[in-house]
Formats: structure tokens, C-alpha cells, sequence
């Protein structure tokens, strides 16, 4: 039977679920206001909150001087580039993890998650010698690799805690009812932890897309993606503060709106298994 | 089937035209005169044919780029922006190619160049990187409060009256401050300003042995002066300010005086963004009579990484960028006050450009000021006026910046700072093997 919670103290978290909400949402939007203004309003003070002199012109300005497109392909295909990449790889992995464990699984996870807490300068010049040796500086082949190997361990640590959810007796029934390896992978477990791949797949994504050390480093113009765009816009002389939230305004509009359209399936996945 | 041969012709074409199309990448900032390069570099395709790939970033995530690829040999760029402080210390490495070609280009007029941003890019006489644009630090002060005040700004004040004139400006209920100054720490923000501030009181970052100086009585001054000053006449929060943070309070009509970048000039006098724009005035930085001022000099500079496997292209771009043609290009293209300042001494006898700049006098006298061979009262080992040109300098620098920025919020004392800065300087530079 549902508790009984009084309307004083619904309507009381209401507000303060939206005054957290909005106060999370202000530098966005902050950002989208500022987009529009010229940049003589943009440093106004007192600030104006609505655009006085509505403009579009710092977008035509982002883009005369930048091909944001170029640059929201090459997000494109190695936010997702390295994420499929990455599930090809940790579904196996987490799998073999999950439901044929070892004594030293436990040991393997960990070490997995303890490459995830150095940080990325310190291996900076090694990545960097192999990527000059092997001829994958500025390139889009190069960057997808880097960001698959950054975020595998969260791809399998995430696979691993869904796959962990899941009765093994039906993989089991699979089995004597006989299915080979890959066909109990592919027809019997994918399936059933589809809300949970998807949801890593999104958050791969979307950390793939807004990774900024070695996207900035490792390219200088054809492989450089949006957040090299956008870095391109801050400037330590001068205040184009208008044209820099019209980059940055252009840079996430396709992951802001990505996460709208899936939010149902990213926090079903996010939240799968987590009350049982 | 008959269009097959047009396809294989068209095709082999493209193929030959990819194959023969040079292609320079270029790493710069983002500042006004770098991105109006952006814009005109057409014109050097369409006269050599060369195509340029830009990569423009932070001024931070600049340097530790081209320090990466640099160091590696990873050669990813063919030009790089670099400053003053990298220049010499790149060339000694053995990092960058010497610009002999510009050097013996009678068009290119090197001998044009001004002679402190010349040696200041040089190293053992021999050019490394060509001025963009060279800038110092000067004070921009409001015309109108310092009447109200009842002062009139000399053209080469001292610290005295920079105080002075500071205090009779602030006005606490109206908000003006009198005096704005860099507080962010940073070995090139609030270090940039201080270390120029302290050579026109006698201090110095090293002796002649390489031990630091911070337990002089001349650094004591400096600190006691910069922190008193910003007490009674700066901004509130002024530890989080840098350039941009002090150009928004400048442009706002809330500072009464500010010293810092020449290049500054241009924003505070363009009334699209200023609010003061017809009330400002310009002076040399101020000293105390021993012989130095306390402006720094800095020149964002082209330079060829040894790296590129394209050295002769990125010579002959670096020519066109920095050479005199470009500045008349700019001059009819967006108009002489648009014109990249501080790099060539016929810019300032120009009368077209003394009547569209009047900061340029200012600019120039102030650049002819500062000596990075000579910079401060006593003999130093080391070149550089705002910066001490030693690889280890970036981390010691910022290291420093960070006391003196948490002695102008409150958290610790002068003394305090200054002990402490003379203590971790001291153990760097003896790990570093500067003291034996």
C-alpha cells in the first residue's frame, strides 16, 4: 500500500526538485541567451537576462571562421565509432566476466577501473610517441582508437552489472537446449540486456563526445572534432564572450538533444538492477 | 560507357591535384589579430598556391601542444605561434629552424624590425621566430576622474603618484576603484605583472649565481606597495583577475587607472564595447627613479619547428604574415588602427597609422623601454623582463604566483609569501642543478 505523503510536503520537494533543476540548467542557459547577444551586451553590467539587440550573427561569425560541420562529423563518427568499437569488444568480456568467472576476475575488474585513476597527462608522451610512430596523430582512426581504449573499462564495468542481473539458468537453458557460445551471446543474453546496452552505449557517447585532453592534443585540424571547435573560441585577450556561447551552443545541441530524445532509456538503463 | 574515360581523367586529375596541393597547418591563438590573419591568408594561396589547415586554440592549450609535438619531433604543425619565453629557450635546444632565409631577404627588411622584440626572438644573434604583433604593458587611465581628482597624469609617472592617483580616484559608493591590477596566479598572469613591477624597484628574480632573491628588501618593497595599493584602491575578488576580468571592469567605467597589455589600447578606445572610450588616456609604466620601468615586452611570433617536413612553405608564409605588405594589406582591407602593432619601426613613422592609433607613440616608447637583455637594476643570468627565459621558470613561476595571489586574498602575509616563494624557489632551482 502506497504511503499517504501530504500535499504541503509534495508541493515543498516539487519546488526544490526545480530550483536544483533550474540552478543545474543555468549555465546552459545562461549560454543560450548570451548566444544571441552582441558582445558588447554580453559583458553589460548590470547583465541583461533577455537579448536586447537579438542577433544571429555570432553563428555566421562561428562558422566563417570554423567548419563547425567538418567538426560535428569527426564527433560523429568517433563518439560512435569508439563506443561500437568498445561494446564489440566488452560484451565477450563482460560476459565471460559475468557467468564464467575466475578467482581472479574480481582482481581484473579492479584493474581495469585502476587505469581510469591516472590521470590522462601522464601518459601523455608515450601515447604520443606511439601515435607519431605509428602515423595516427590527426587522425580520425587514431582518435576513435584512444577513445575506445579510454573508455572500455566503463563499458565493461557497466556491461558487467546488467549482465550480473541476469538469471544464468536461462543462458543455462540456452545451453541444453543447444546453443553455441556465440549464439547464446547474440540471440539470448543481447536481448534481454538491450535497456542496459543502450544506456552504456549513450553514455559512452556522450563522454566520447565531450572528451577534450586528447581530442585537443592528438589532432591539429582534420581529425578535430567539437570540442576542439569550441576551444578554439576562448580567447585570454580580449572578450568574445557572445561568439564563444554560440560555439559552445553549436557543440552540444546534437548530444543535448540525443539525451532528450533517449532520457526515458538512459535512466531505465542507468537504473537497471538497482532495486530488486 | 563513354563517360568511363571522362571518370578515369577526372579522377586522375583530382589524384595528381591532391597529390601536389601543399598543405601548411598552422598553430596560433585566438586573439583579434591572429583571426584577421585567418581571414586574409587567402591571398597568400592565391599568390603561392599553398593551402593553409588552422588550427586556432587557447593560449594555454596552445603551448601545451606545440610543447608536445616539439619535444616529440611529432611534427603536426609547420608554423607555430610561440611568445618571447619560448623563443630562445626552443632555439637553444635546437628545436627550431634558424630564419636565415627572411634574415637575407632584402624585401623583408629585417633591420625594420623593432630592436628590442629583435633580440628578444634571437638567440646567439640569429633570428628564430618573426614578430606577429609585439605588445608591452603601459597605463590606461580615465581622462575624467583624474580631473575630478584634481592630478594630472605625467607622461612617465612614478609609483608615488600611481598611489597617490589611485586613492583620489576610489570612490567605494560609486564603485570606481582606482587602480586595477592582475591577482590571478600564473607565471604569465599575475608573475607577467609583477615581475616587471619588481624590476622597476630594484629587484630580481636570481642573482648572478642563479640563488633567488625574494629575501631582498627590494621584493619586500614591491609586495608591500602592489598589496597596500590594491587594498585601498583595487577591486574586490581582485586575486581572480587576470586580462580579461580587468578589460570588462576598465570598459565599465569601474577602474580609474589599469596597467597591462599595450594591446589593451585598441578595446578600451573602440566605443562599440567601451563605455569610456572617449575618456581615456595613456602613460608609461611607472618607476621609482632607479632606471627601469616596470612594462614587460611580448611578441606572439611565427616560428618553423624542425619537425616540419615542409621548412622553405612555412618560411615563405612566415614572410608574407609578418612582412611589411601584410600591415599595408590590413591597413586597406580593415583600416590602419586594425594593423598588428609593436613589430616594425616604419609602422610608427607611418602618419596614416599615428593618426588612426593614437596609443601608437605610447606603444612604441614603451616597447623601446624594455630591455629582455638588461631587464632589471642589478646584473642577471638570464634574458627576459616579465619572465625568466629557463625551461623550469613556467612551474617556479606559477609556483610563486599562487603565494602572492593568496597574500593579495587575505589567506597569508607578505612576509609569509615572500619566505615561502624564497624557499621553493631555492629547492627547485637546486634540484634543477642551477645551485651547486
Amino acid at each position: 500500500m502506497a504511503r499517504r505523503v501530504p500535499i504541503q510536503t509534495r508541493i515543498g520537494f516539487t519546488a526544490l526538485a526545480w530550483v536544483i533543476a533550474l540552478l543545474l540548467f543555468s549555465p546552459i542557459l545562461w549560454t543560450l541567451l548570451t548566444a544571441f547577444k552582441t558582445e558588447a551586451e554580453a559583458i553589460a553590467a548590470p547583465p541583461t537576462f533577455l537579448p536586447q539587440n537579438f542577433t544571429l550573427e555570432n553563428f555566421g561569425a562561428v562558422q566563417d571562421r570554423s567548419d563547425y560541420f567538418k567538426h560535428a562529423l569527426n564527433s560523429i563518427i568517433v563518439s560512435f565509432g569508439s563506443t561500437l568499437i568498445g561494446l564489440a569488444i566488452a560484451i565477450p568480456a563482460a560476459w565471460s566476466m559475468a557467468f564464467a568467472p575466475t578467482k581472479r576476475t574480481k582482481d581484473i575488474l579492479m584493474w581495469m577501473l585502476s587505469t581510469k585513476m591516472m590521470p590522462a597527462v601522464g601518459v601523455l608522451i608515450p601515447i604520443y610517441l606511439i601515435f607519431r610512430d605509428l602515423r595516427l596523430l590527426d587522425t580520425l582512426h587514431g582518435l576513435t582508437i584512444i577513445m575506445t581504449l579510454i573508455n572500455l573499462p566503463i563499458i565493461v564495468w557497466m556491461l558487467y552489472t546488467y549482465f550480473k542481473e541476469i538469471p544464468v539458468d536461462i543462458l543455462e537453458a540456452a545451453r541444453m537446449d543447444g546453443a553455441e557460445l556465440w549464439n547464446e551471446i547474440i540471440h539470448v543474453l543481447v536481448p534481454m540486456a538491450i535497456p542496459g546496452i543502450a544506456s552504456t552505449l549513450l553514455l559512452n557517447v556522450i563522454l566520447a563526445w565531450n572528451e577534450a585532453f586528447w581530442t585537443i592534443t592528438l589532432t591539429s585540424g582534420r581529425a578535430g572534432t567539437l570540442t576542439a571547435f569550441i576551444s578554439s573560441f576562448s580567447s585570454p585577450q580580449g572578450l568574445f564572450l557572445a561568439k564563444l556561447s554560440a560555439a559552445s551552443l553549436l557543440a552540444i545541441a546534437p548530444i543535448l538533444l540525443l539525451g532528450w530524445f533517449s532520457q526515458k532509456q538512459l535512466v531505465r538503463g542507468l537504473t537497471f538492477g538497482a532495486v530488486k | 560507357m563513354k563517360l568511363t574515360p571522362l571518370f578515369v581523367g577526372a579522377l586522375t586529375l583530382a589524384l595528381v591535384g591532391t597529390a601536389s596541393a601543399q598543405t601548411l597547418t598552422i598553430a596560433t591563438v585566438n586573439n583579434g589579430d591572429m583571426i584577421r590573419m585567418q581571414g586574409l591568408s587567402s591571398a597568400f594561396t592565391q599568390q603561392t598556391g599553398i593551402a593553409l589547415n588552422w588550427v586556432v586554440l587557447e593560449e594555454n592549450t596552445l603551448r601545451q601542444n606545440v610543447t608536445t609535438d616539439i619535444a616529440t619531433n611529432g611534427g603536426q604543425y609547420d608554423v607555430m605561434t610561440i611568445g618571447t619565453y619560448e623563443a630562445p629557450i626552443w632555439a637553444r635546444q635546437g628545436w627550431l629552424a634558424p630564419l636565415t632565409a627572411l634574415e637575407n631577404d632584402s624585401a623583408y627588411d629585417v633591420a625594420d624590425l623593432l630592436p628590442a622584440i629583435r633580440g628578444g626572438l634571437s638567440y646567439e644573434g640569429t633570428l628564430y621566430a618573426a614578430p606577429f604583433y609585439g605588445e608591452s604593458s603601459f597605463i590606461m587611465y580615465r581622462t575624467d576622474l583624474m580631473e575630478k581628482a584634481g592630478l594630472t597624469m605625467p607622461e612617465a609617472p612614478t609609483w608615488e603618484f600611481i598611489g597617490q592617483a589611485a586613492r583620489a580616484m576610489t570612490d567605494r559608493a560609486a564603485d570606481i576603484n582606482g587602480i586595477c591590477l592582475r591577482g590571478k596566479a600564473g607565471w604569465g598572469e599575475n608573475m607577467a605583472f609583477l615581475t616587471a613591477m619588481s624590476n622597476s624597484f630594484g629587484a630580481r628574480w636570481f642573482d648572478e649565481n642563479w640563488v633567488p632573491q625574494f629575501d631582498s628588501e627590494a621584493w619586500k618593497n614591491t609586495l608591500d606597495t602592489y598589496l597596500s595599493l590594491m587594498a585601498d584602491a583595487g577591486p574586490s575578488g581582485a586575486s581572480s583577475n587576470g586580462f580579461n576580468e580587468n578589460l570588462t571592469l576598465f570598459q565599465q567605467g569601474k577602474c580609474g587607472m589599469w596597467i597591462d597589455a599595450t594591446v589593451a589600447a585598441s578595446f578600451v578606445t573602440n566605443p562599440n564595447d567601451s563605455t569610456v572610450a572617449d575618456k581615456v588616456g595613456f602613460a608609461l609604466a611607472p618607476d621609482n627613479g632607479l632606471g627601469k620601468r616596470g612594462n614587460w615586452l611580448w611578441a606572439w611570433s611565427l616560428a618553423i619547428p624542425n619537425s616540419s617536413q615542409q621548412q622553405d612553405a612555412a618560411a615563405q608564409f612566415i614572410n608574407w604574415a609578418t612582412s611589411k605588405d601584410y600591415l599595408a594589406l590590413v591597413a586597406e582591407k580593415e583600416g590602419w588602427a586594425n594593423v598588428p602593432p609593436g613589430t616594425r619601426t616604419s609602422l610608427y613613422e607611418n602618419p596614416d597609422y599615428q593618426a588612426a592609433a593614437p596609443f601608437a607613440k605610447m606603444t612604441l616608447d614603451s616597447i623601446n623601454a624594455a630591455d629582455p637583455t638588461h631587464p632589471t637594476v642589478d646584473p642577471v643570468p638570464y634574458v627576459g623582463v616579465q619572465f625568466v627565459a629557463i625551461p623550469e621558470f613556467a612551474g617556479i613561476g606559477t609556483n610563486v604566483g599562487q603565494l602572492f595571489s593568496a597574500a593579495l586574498a587575505g589567506q597569508m602575509s607578505a612576509a609569509d609569501a615572500l619566505a615561502q616563494a624564497q624557499e621553493a624557489t631555492t629547492r627547485d632551482m637546486t634540484r634543477a642543478g642551477y645551485i651547486k
